[in-house]
């Protein structure tokens, strides 16, 4: 095999007297692409900073092409050809796309930016990397999946060596991803060298040929995925056997707990009739834009139907998919956080009493084994997996009727995606309804009673546990 | 009823395009009814008078651009007119040149230490440029003693250069159109300005390109700031009086300007032609009302009826809905 | 030097009260005299009025830069009222009633129109204060009952003016409704992530609506009270207020990005802020040199913290 494009030698790194990289080595090669897994907070976030020059190694040395490297700012890094695809999409919404690629790099005489070349070369980029937008379009007339293009685009007027793609898929439909993975081998035949980073395991053995393995802040394993199974992959990631990823209790679903009829909200779903009942876990699939969280917001009162009506026992909680943005308030402890949806409870004639918040936070803390040394200490400081615990918490408290679960697991470590699935199942075989809205396959199918799938608004299908395969879900939620 | 080409044009271009008609209607509407409102002489009473405004909102649209605001920009007119009335009282002799040159290196460097808190500090604008303007008017006070300065303590051409008349228009109005030409021109050609826009629309994403967006503001502010300095001199020259309250509340309107003209207050979106149309939508306003017969007292709750509606239209456009659902 | 002094923001103000009393007490005999200190109450209390509720809101992430344009408003209804004979308790209602729809009026704007708050009472401060000038162009209204002075000139017991009095009662009233209520909590999370606070099942924009009409009130209120004490209304009446009233909220240690904030904070920034003003004003000191000190502190106040960070 020929020298690597990058190596990276036992690099250190650490926040305050946090460590985040414990000493990592990755080799990356030219025509190659590489998975990098790892649990949350295995440090692959710090890593991808570190090469995009925003965070500077305390230790540890990275050669390119041979010859050190170092990468002071997010500019010196470009110059040495390292693009990144940014999970949150790094673009510029109110310019136009020819200028998001050239963006503090416009061809220009005399400081005055030379528009015909700028747009004659955006062209020719877009043109050989297939995409279905012109230079002109204004970027935020775009959605998601062409915004990753758009970065894809600005790493090859770059000239990038290095393309790293940072969880590009996460919010992708198949469809999308599929062009992106396109997109990504046309790179990788061009001679570039590849990181990819998702949660997908699917994905990476679609499109990775090498892979490497963080833990903990440390690389505890590489190679050719071709000698590799997803079992030893998942072994390495977490460390530890896998148990029992899904433990569904079993349940016979009782009296109907809600009713829906003929749902509907002005351009983002109609007609979604269903009824829930007690002790069901009822699974809905689809693709991610399919309309499900609009769904769970109108079932949960934040947005208003349309039409159709909603008969329900008890309240309705939402645990929603944005664990940081919707989920929770990241300054507050996880006290006041539990607190928040039970203020009327806790404090029923309007004063709030910290004893009875913290009794209250203690409980669902030993109950859902949140690590944290104390109800007072802020959600920002804990784990993803530990926040999401914190906001299902908040809910249980509040003893609902009805649970709605809006991609509870996303991007949280398996220890803690099984504690959400232990609790979810109980919770409904103690005689309540929840509603699993993932795009997590195997999630859905494992979980559920019975699977919904909503493709572009509309409910496309409806499975009991027996007839949930993979490829009938999937079938349902594609646009066929 | 709907033109092709018009669908294709950015957002930006539409909002423009309409405040163009509503500025136009409104000036054929008042003229129908006054004829004389459209002769040349009103006509370059009426650019005159919206001049400074013009100038100051161009400055005002850099700041609001990179997610900030100036609201020390009027302070800082008086002040830097205060300095020019009291340098030119000194120096009767030594003409205006020292003065354009006196007050935009002082209106920049007042600009300057509001970037420079922006920027350093990451303090919130708003807090930044409330506490300056405060510090801006008490300076001058402190400068002058709180006496005025009056045209008989001014030397002629101190005085004489904004109404310096040049084909029909003064001196002054010529200034503001060049500004406004040179506006329009840079921001949509100059690399710097490109640059400005990305840092207010994507400060994360700009920093990703090497575009330190606090410098970005930074270079905003110290810009403004000049305008300011300059436009002080202008406005002591063309009232012919400098005292401590000169243009109280200006920066209000000159917000104003800004909001009608289509400035977006979030950052990243904005145009020079606009906010020029802004400018003259309430300039028109202004100037018609003693036509019309109302008294001018009406003109500043005419203004903040053009602000609450000219905001209410905007976060209206705003929000548009994307459509998932797919129709059968 | 410890840097937990520069985090307890309370105990820093407290000191600043101290030492503002120290001084001034060198620097004036005066100063010292419980008739005085009466006095120098004035300087604060109806500015602080409209504080104590504006710290709410700008804790909920929001803010009202209309205030002072109310006051002009409701004190221009009143004077017009008073002319065609109102009686005292009349004039009073419409004062607080003028301010609360006003407050309405920047409610509904931020909560159903949907624009940005500091965008809409920058509007509405211009239509408010631009009301007060249409209707009253360059009159001066004083008709006002003689018992009107009351509010603003009369004392409840002793040196313990009313102004001082109400202030006292609503300090004590919404540092309970903020730090001890399930609402009050409420508001700090609404401040710190609406969004999340709106999926707890919390109202946000009826909270929102109600923090506008509020500070509305305590507009009307503090007009009520200015325009007793002055016994006159201009158009141009309380001009420039509404800087100093923000400066107050956040030299009281409210965080301008929402979230944050105590109402001892504010009512300490209070007293700073009526201290430093009457100690000027008794050694001679024009109001407007005044502004710088409220300017230089408003950037201390903020830019210490930055630099403590900074390090």
């Amino acid at each position: 095999m020929p020298a690597p494009l990058l190596t990276l030698t036992d690099v250190r790194k650490s926040f305050g007297g946090v460590r985040a990289l414990a000493g990592v080595d990755l080799e990356l090669h030219r025509g190659s692409i590489t998975a990098l897994l790892g649990e949350n907070g295995a440090g692959k976030s710090t890593l991808v900073k570190i090469l995009s020059g925003v965070h500077q190694p305390d230790a540890g040395t990275i050669h390119l092409d041979g010859a050190p490297a170092r990468m002071p700012t997010p500019v010196t890094a470009r110059d040495l050809g390292i693009g990144v695809v940014h999970q949150e999409c790094l673009v510029f919404d109110h310019l136009s796309v020819a200028e998001n690629l050239f963006i503090n790099a416009h061809p220009a005489r005399r400081g005055l930016v030379d528009w015909r070349t700028l747009q004659a070369r955006a062209s020719t980029v877009l043109r050989e990397l297939g995409a279905d937008f012109g230079p002109g379009t204004q970027v935020a007339a775009l959605g998601i999946a062409q915004k990753h293009v758009v970065q894809v685009a600005r790493a090859l007027v770059n000239e990038s060596r290095l393309l790293i793609l940072d969880e590009p898929t996460a919010s992708l439909s198949r469809r999308e991803c599929a062009e992106l993975f396109r997109i990504a081998r046309q790179l990788r035949d061009r001679g570039c060298a590849l990181l990819f980073i998702t949660h997908r395991f699917e994905e990476i053995f679609e499109l990775a040929d090498r892979y490497a393995v963080f833990r903990d802040g440390a690389s505890v394993g590489a190679g050719a995925l071709a000698q590799a199974s997803r079992e030893e992959l998942i072994r390495l990631m977490v460390g530890r056997p896998v148990e029992q990823l899904f433990p569904k209790q079993d349940s016979t679903p009782g009296e109907a707990l809600l009713e829906v009829e003929r749902l509907g909200r002005a351009g983002e779903f109609a007609d979604v009739s269903f009824t829930l009942r007690r002790g069901e876990i009822l699974g809905i699939y689809g693709l991610v834009g399919a309309g499900r969280s609009e769904l769970a917001q109108v079932l949960f009162g934040t947005e208003r139907p349309d039409a159709g009506r909603v008969r329900a026992q008890g309240d309705i909680a939402l645990v929603p998919e944005d664990r940081q943005g919707q989920g929770s308030i990241l300054p507050f402890s996880i006290a006041a956080n539990i607190a928040l949806p039970n203020l009327a409870a806790l404090a029923p004639r309007g004063w709030i009493r910290a004893r009875e918040e913290n009794e209250l936070a203690r409980h669902w803390m030993q109950k859902l084994s949140i690590k944290a040394q104390e109800p007072a200490q802020p959600v920002h400081s804990l784990s993803g997996g530990n926040q999401q615990k914190v906001v299902l918490a908040k809910w249980l408290a509040r003893k609902p009727g009805v649970l709605i679960l809006d991609e509870p697991t996303k991007g949280i470590d398996v220890g803690a995606k099984a504690a959400v699935h232990a609790v979810t199942s109980e919770f409904a075989a103690a005689g309540h309804g929840v509603i699993l809205i993932s795009s997590e396959l195997p999630e859905v199918i494992a979980m559920s009673d019975r699977v919904l799938v909503m493709r572009r608004g509309r409910l496309r299908g409806e499975f009991t546990r027996a007839a949930a395969t993979s490829e009938a879900l999937l079938r349902a939620a594609s646009d066929a | 009823m709907t033109i092709a080409p018009y669908r294709r044009w950015s957002e930006s271009a539409r909002r423009d395009l309409n405040l163009a008609l509503l500025t136009l209607a409104l000036f054929v509407a008042v003229a129908a009814r006054f004829p004389v409102f459209a002769s040349p002489r009103n006509v370059a009473g009426l650019l005159d008078d919206t001049a400074l405004l013009i100038m100051l909102a161009l400055g005002q649209m850099l700041v609001i651009l990179v997610r900030g605001i100036d609201l020390s920009m009027a302070a800082n007119l008086a002040l830097c007119g205060m300095l020019a009335a009291l340098f030119n009282r000194a120096y009767p002799a030594a003409g205006v040149a020292p003065v354009l040159a006196l007050t935009l290196v002082a209106g920049g460097l007042l600009g300057a230490f509001n970037g420079v808190l922006v920027w350093k500090l990451r303090l919130p604008p708003i807090v930044v440029t409330l506490g300056t303007l405060s510090i801006y008017r008490g300076a001058i006070y402190l400068l002058s003693r709180g006496a005025w300065v009056n045209e008989n303590e001014m030397s002629r051409d101190f005085v004489g250069f904004t109404r310096a008349p040049f084909a029909g228009l003064s001196t002054l109005t010529w200034i503001a159109l060049l500004c406004a030409v040179a506006a329009m021109f840079a921001m949509r050609h100059a690399r710097i300005a490109r640059n400005l826009y990305a840092a207010g629309g994507n400060p994360e994403a700009a920093a990703y390109s090497g575009i330190d967006p606090g410098r970005m503001q930074f270079i905003a502010y110290v810009v403004a700031g000049a305008i300011a300095g300059l436009a002080g001199y202008l406005w002591v020259s063309r009232f012919a009086v400098a005292y401590t309250d000169i243009a109280l509340g200006f920066e209000l309107q000159v917000i104003a300007a800004c909001l009608i003209g289509g400035v977006v207050i979030a950052g990243g979106a904005g145009s020079a032609l606009g906010v020029l149309l802004g400018c003259l939508f309430l300039g028109i306003i202004r100037n018609s009302l003693p036509l019309v017969g109302i008294s001018a007292f009406w003109q500043m709750f005419i203004n903040g009826v053009v602000i609450v509606v000219a905001v209410l239209l905007s976060a209206r456009q705003r929000r548009h809905a994307r459509s998932i659902l797919e129709a059968r | 030097m410890n840097l937990a002094v520069f985090r307890r923001w309370e105990s820093m103000l407290a000191l600043v009260l101290v030492l503002e009393f120290v001084l001034f007490s060198a620097l004036s005999p005066y100063f010292l005299d419980v008739d005085t200190l009466s006095d120098a109450t004035f300087n604060f209390t109806e500015r602080a009025l409209v504080a104590l509720p504006l710290a709410l809101l700008i804790i909920a992430g929001e803010i009202d830069i209309s205030v002072a344009g109310v006051i002009a408003l409701a004190s221009v209804a009143m004077g017009l009222a008073a002319g065609q004979g109102a009686g005292t308790a009349t004039l009073a209602i419409l004062g607080c009633g003028t301010g609360l729809a006003a407050g309405c009026i920047n409610g509904l704007l931020v909560t159903v129109g949907r624009v940005p708050s500091i965008v809409a009472t920058i509007g509405t401060m211009t239509l408010f204060r631009g009301a007060a000038y249409a209707v009253l162009g360059d009159r001066v209204l004083k008709n006002y009952p003689d018992s009107f002075a009351l509010f603003g000139q009369g004392y409840l017991a002793g040196p313990v003016s009313i102004e001082l009095a109400l202030f006292v009662l609503l300090a004590v009233l919404y540092g309970m409704f903020l730090h001890g209520t399930r609402w009050g909590r409420a508001v700090f999370a609404i401040g710190a992530n609406p969004v999340a606070t709106r999926f707890s099942g919390i109202a946000v924009d009826r909270y929102r609506f109600a923090l506008f009409a509020l500070t509305g009130l305590a507009s009307g209120l503090a007009a009520v009270l200015l325009t007793s004490r002055l016994g006159s209304t201009r158009p141009s009446i309380a001009q420039g207020w509404e800087l100093e009233i923000i400066s107050m909220v956040i030299l009281g240690g409210v965080s301008v990005w929402g979230g944050k904030g105590s109402i001892l904070g504010v009512v300490l920034a209070a007293l700073v802020f009526g201290l430093i003003t009457f100690g000027l004003g008794l050694m001679n000191i024009p109001g407007i040199v005044m502004s710088i000190f409220t300017g230089a502190l408003l950037i201390l106040v903020v830019a210490v913290p930055a630099l403590v960070r900074r390090r």
